[in-house]
């Protein structure tokens, strides 16, 4: 029984219900997850069409009742139930309520809480939506993504549990890692979570149709909505922790090659590989056995992301989880799932028939290259990351492999990806002619070398990283409108309108893309940087913009601190905008983070950090121009949206049982 | 694993103790800028041994502000870039790279994309001359289920 101290007994017994009640709901879970893991798949094996049935009102149960302990433990946050080992380590009672909230995941434990209600979420999400599915698929589906979840249940509740409590609660918590108490951060997680865990889905039907022996184009339109959903939202979680890193870390990087944005990416790679070989699954029943290795993979690198981050192997900024326990837990969970689909697969593949045939060019030949790029550019960024721990257990060479060796290994596979995707994307199925493919974007490649062109003249620096990056950026732009035109044929723009979302969502996806590129190239070609000692009321110049420091306060926060400037920004004699870069101290976490002041455009950020004050008067201010900046998360979130414009494709709702009576001829998309 | 554990420690009591400097600062930089650019070229590919993943260019610790004040001293004795970061390497060893040399084993790290690409190019070639040549099959009929749900979903 919980001890109250400073509050009334009843109060204290009330929360600890609630916490022992979610506690409780969280074994529950545990337990149907067990049955549902076993008794579909017996049933799917026997024909028993009730021991199949039993998958789905499981696989809701399970949800709701980790759905309740998410919220037991959302509730101990929020009230600051200081009896809840985890809410003393990661709380406080000043905190802002964001934060209260955020808190349940900004820990190990509530992460892995986290990970499990996606997890079963999706697994819900397969039973209300699986109609079409023929039954035993369906059951299949369900209980392998139940084993899943007991895998983690067990994790969470032997080695990580959340609902631990103490006997002589203090009064106060010990608060969340300030670096933590931001809402880009807030958000990042669940949808990286989101992501990683949309892609157990794509697993689940990868291993399900391995025992069911049978993989066909209608599998390939199933499994595809996951797969894009879970791609998106890696893509916004991504999205959201690099703008977060350029926003908070003080200098505006917005990537860093850490092991565990890697841990993300890597998935996100072989997502957006399976994406495009489900395609051709769907289309053309080919790469069918390639598709499922991928499915199995992307989960595969799911696992080792959550092992990364968890286990603390590779340490990074991210690691709070440093428990050798936890790692060689997941590992375990890693062992097993990856041994056990990839033996499935090898013992199945053989059966797995290619049936459409296409030639040598064609739009089937350039996803294999898409696939054959994003696969091994992904393998890059692993080996990358690894690389350091096999050097230490295997040579006891203490070694680091940083930023430098991913920008040099990792991007000439991304240029020649960029290269070739618009013509790719344009080439007909079966069989193509490169020239006559060609020859509609012939005006977009000479918009792009236009721009090439224009980005040599006007920049002052001699570098061939900002006009290659603009060529590229506006080649893939371009080249997806020119994708998109053609679909029109000779509808014009009425037509337009009408294209099928999934033409919408593929040039839009593809555009952003470019964005991205335009916006990575600009900004790492043409940022200036300025570090100086300046005066209050001194005016200094950066990349045609005039800064003055006008005054520095101390300003009292919700839970914090803060040195706060006031930096107007003029352009001329014209006031564009007034920033409050800040340095702030948690004084419960001890701990400093900087806040920087930028003021964003349409094509530049001025970006002002206030550092030290000076021996001699003054403070240490670092102010940056940064081209182009807000292009890279614009360009995301275009990729994202794409993605979900072809998740709303009219195929995916109605059609998702149809199969085809006739697999002749190419469907017109 | 235990032998992470430690350094780990370490590191972290570290990280927490010093007082944040805040990257580059304004006394460290050289009057010399064609000196001070090529300080900062060196910098970036220098890691901040007691952060995580950082080079000593974007740390905010203090010993990262020892190793820029020494990069800058090295180029003004007049070493080369390359002299300064064996120096420093010497001193640190191969664990302050971020760039990582292809010396002994690295060299599996370097070539491993290529090597791989080649691969998977040769194996794509190959699966696609495969699919070239081999004729259409015939498509197999449906079965009895899946008559049955087409015929419910086509009077839906």
């Amino acid at each position: 029984m919980p001890i109250a101290i400073g509050r009334t007994a009843a109060c204290a017994y009330n929360k600890g219900m609630i916490t022992e009640l979610g506690h409780f709901a969280l074994i529950l879970a545990f337990l149907v997850a067990i049955v549902q893991s076993v008794v579909p798949l017996v049933g799917a094996a026997k024909r028993w069409p009730g021991w199949m049935a039993l998958a789905e009102p499981a696989a809701n149960a399970q949800f709701l009742l980790t759905a309740f302990s998410f919220a037991a433990l959302t509730y101990a946050f929020v009230t600051s139930d200081f009896s809840v080992e985890l809410v003393v380590l990661n709380s406080h009672s000043l905190k802002p309520m964001l934060y209260k909230v955020s808190g349940v995941w900004g820990n190990h434990e509530g992460s892995m809480l986290l990970w499990v209600l996606i997890l079963t979420l999706f697994g819900a999400c397969a039973s209300w939506f699986g109609g079409n599915l023929p039954p035993t698929l369906r059951a299949r589906v369900l209980a392998v993504q139940s084993a899943i979840a007991v895998a983690f249940f067990a994790f969470i509740i032997f080695t990580s549990n959340p609902f631990l409590r103490l006997a002589m609660p203090p009064m106060d918590g010990q608060d969340l890692n300030p670096l933590l108490q931001d809402p880009g951060l807030a958000f990042h997680p669940p949808f990286l979570y989101l992501g990683y865990v949309g892609l157990s889905m794509t697993f689940s039907f990868a291993v399900a149709a391995l025992i069911e022996g049978r993989v066909d184009a209608a599998w390939g339109r199933w499994v595809r909505p996951w797969t894009l959903a879970a791609w998106l939202f890696l893509t916004i979680g991504i999205a959201l922790g690099s703008w977060w890193a350029y926003y908070e870390l003080g200098w505006g990087g917005f990537w860093f090659w850490d092991p565990v944005e890697n841990a993300s990416f890597m998935p996100w790679l072989i997502a957006a590989a399976l994406l495009h070989s489900a395609i051709v699954v769907e289309k053309r029943e080919a790469l069918k056995s390639w598709t499922i290795l991928l499915a199995i993979m992307a989960f595969g690198f799911s696992l080792i992301g959550t092992f990364i981050v968890r286990s603390g192997v590779i340490t990074s900024v991210h690691a709070f989880a440093n428990d050798p326990e936890r790692g060689v837990f997941i590992l375990m969970i890693l062992a097993v799932f990856m041994g056990g689909a990839l033996t499935l697969y090898a013992a199945r593949a053989s059966v797995m028939e290619a049936k459409g045939i296409f030639s040598m060019v064609s739009r089937e030949s350039a996803l294999v290259m898409n696939n054959i790029l994003l696969a091994v550019s992904c393998f890059v960024v692993f080996i990358g990351t690894i690389w350091p721990l096999v050097a230490e257990l295997a040579m006891g060479r203490k070694l680091s492999v940083g930023a430098p060796f991913f920008n040099m290994a990792f991007t000439p596979f991304m240029v020649v990806l960029a290269l070739l995707l618009p013509l790719g994307a344009i080439m007909p199925w079966k069989r193509a002619r490169i020239a006559r493919s060609f020859k509609p974007l012939i005006p977009a490649l000479v918009l792009a070398l236009s721009v090439m062109g224009l980005a040599w003249a006007i920049q002052t620096e001699r570098t061939l990283l900002g006009p290659i990056g603009m060529f590229l950026g506006t080649w893939l732009v371009a080249g997806a409108a020119v994708d998109l035109w053609s679909r029109t044929g000779k509808g014009g723009f009425a037509r337009l309108k009408r294209l099928p979302r999934a033409d919408w969502g593929k040039a839009v996806s593809h555009a952003g893309v470019g964005i991205v590129f335009l916006g990575v190239s600009g900004l790492m070609a043409w940022e200036q940087e300025d570090i100086r000692v300046v005066q209050i009321g001194e005016r200094f110049e950066i990349a045609g913009f005039t800064l003055s420091l006008d005054r520095v306060e101390e300003v009292e926060g919700a839970n914090y601190l803060s040195t706060m400037g006031w930096v107007t920004i003029r352009k001329g004699d014209r006031v564009i905008s007034v920033v409050n870069p800040e340095k702030r101290v948690y004084p419960v976490a001890r701990m400093p983070t900087t806040e920087a002041g930028i003021d964003n455009g349409f094509l530049r950020d001025v970006y002002v950090v206030i550092g030290d004050e000076q021996a001699g008067g003054g403070y240490a201010v670092r102010s940056y121009y940064k081209p182009l900046a807000n292009w890279i998360w614009g360009g995301s979130i275009l990729m994202a949206f794409g993605g979900l414009l072809s998740l709303s494709d009219r195929r995916h709702r109605v059609a998702a049982g149809a199969r085809k009576t006739k697999a002749v001829g190419v469907p017109a998309e | 694993m235990m032998r992470f554990v430690k350094p780990m420690a370490v590191t972290l009591a570290l990280a927490l103790s010093v007082t944040p400097a805040g990257a580059v600062q304004p006394d460290e930089i050289l009057a010399d800028p064609v000196l001070e650019e090529r300080a900062r070229d060196i910098s970036k590919d220098l890691r901040c041994l007691v952060c995580r993943n950082e080079n000593i260019d974007d740390s905010n610790a203090e010993l990262a502000r020892d190793l820029r004040l020494l990069v800058r001293e090295r180029l003004v004795e007049g070493d080369s870039n390359g002299e300064v970061i064996d120096y420093v390497v010497d001193r640190y060893g191969e664990y302050v790279l971020l760039n990582p040399t292809s010396r002994g084993a690295n060299w599996i790290l370097w070539w491993a994309g290529p090597i791989m690409l080649v691969l998977g190019l040769g194996i794509g070639f190959s699966f696609l001359r495969r699919r070239e040549k081999t004729p259409e099959p015939v498509v197999a009929a449906l079965s009895d289920e899946e008559k049955e749900r087409l015929k419910q979903i086509l009077d839906e």
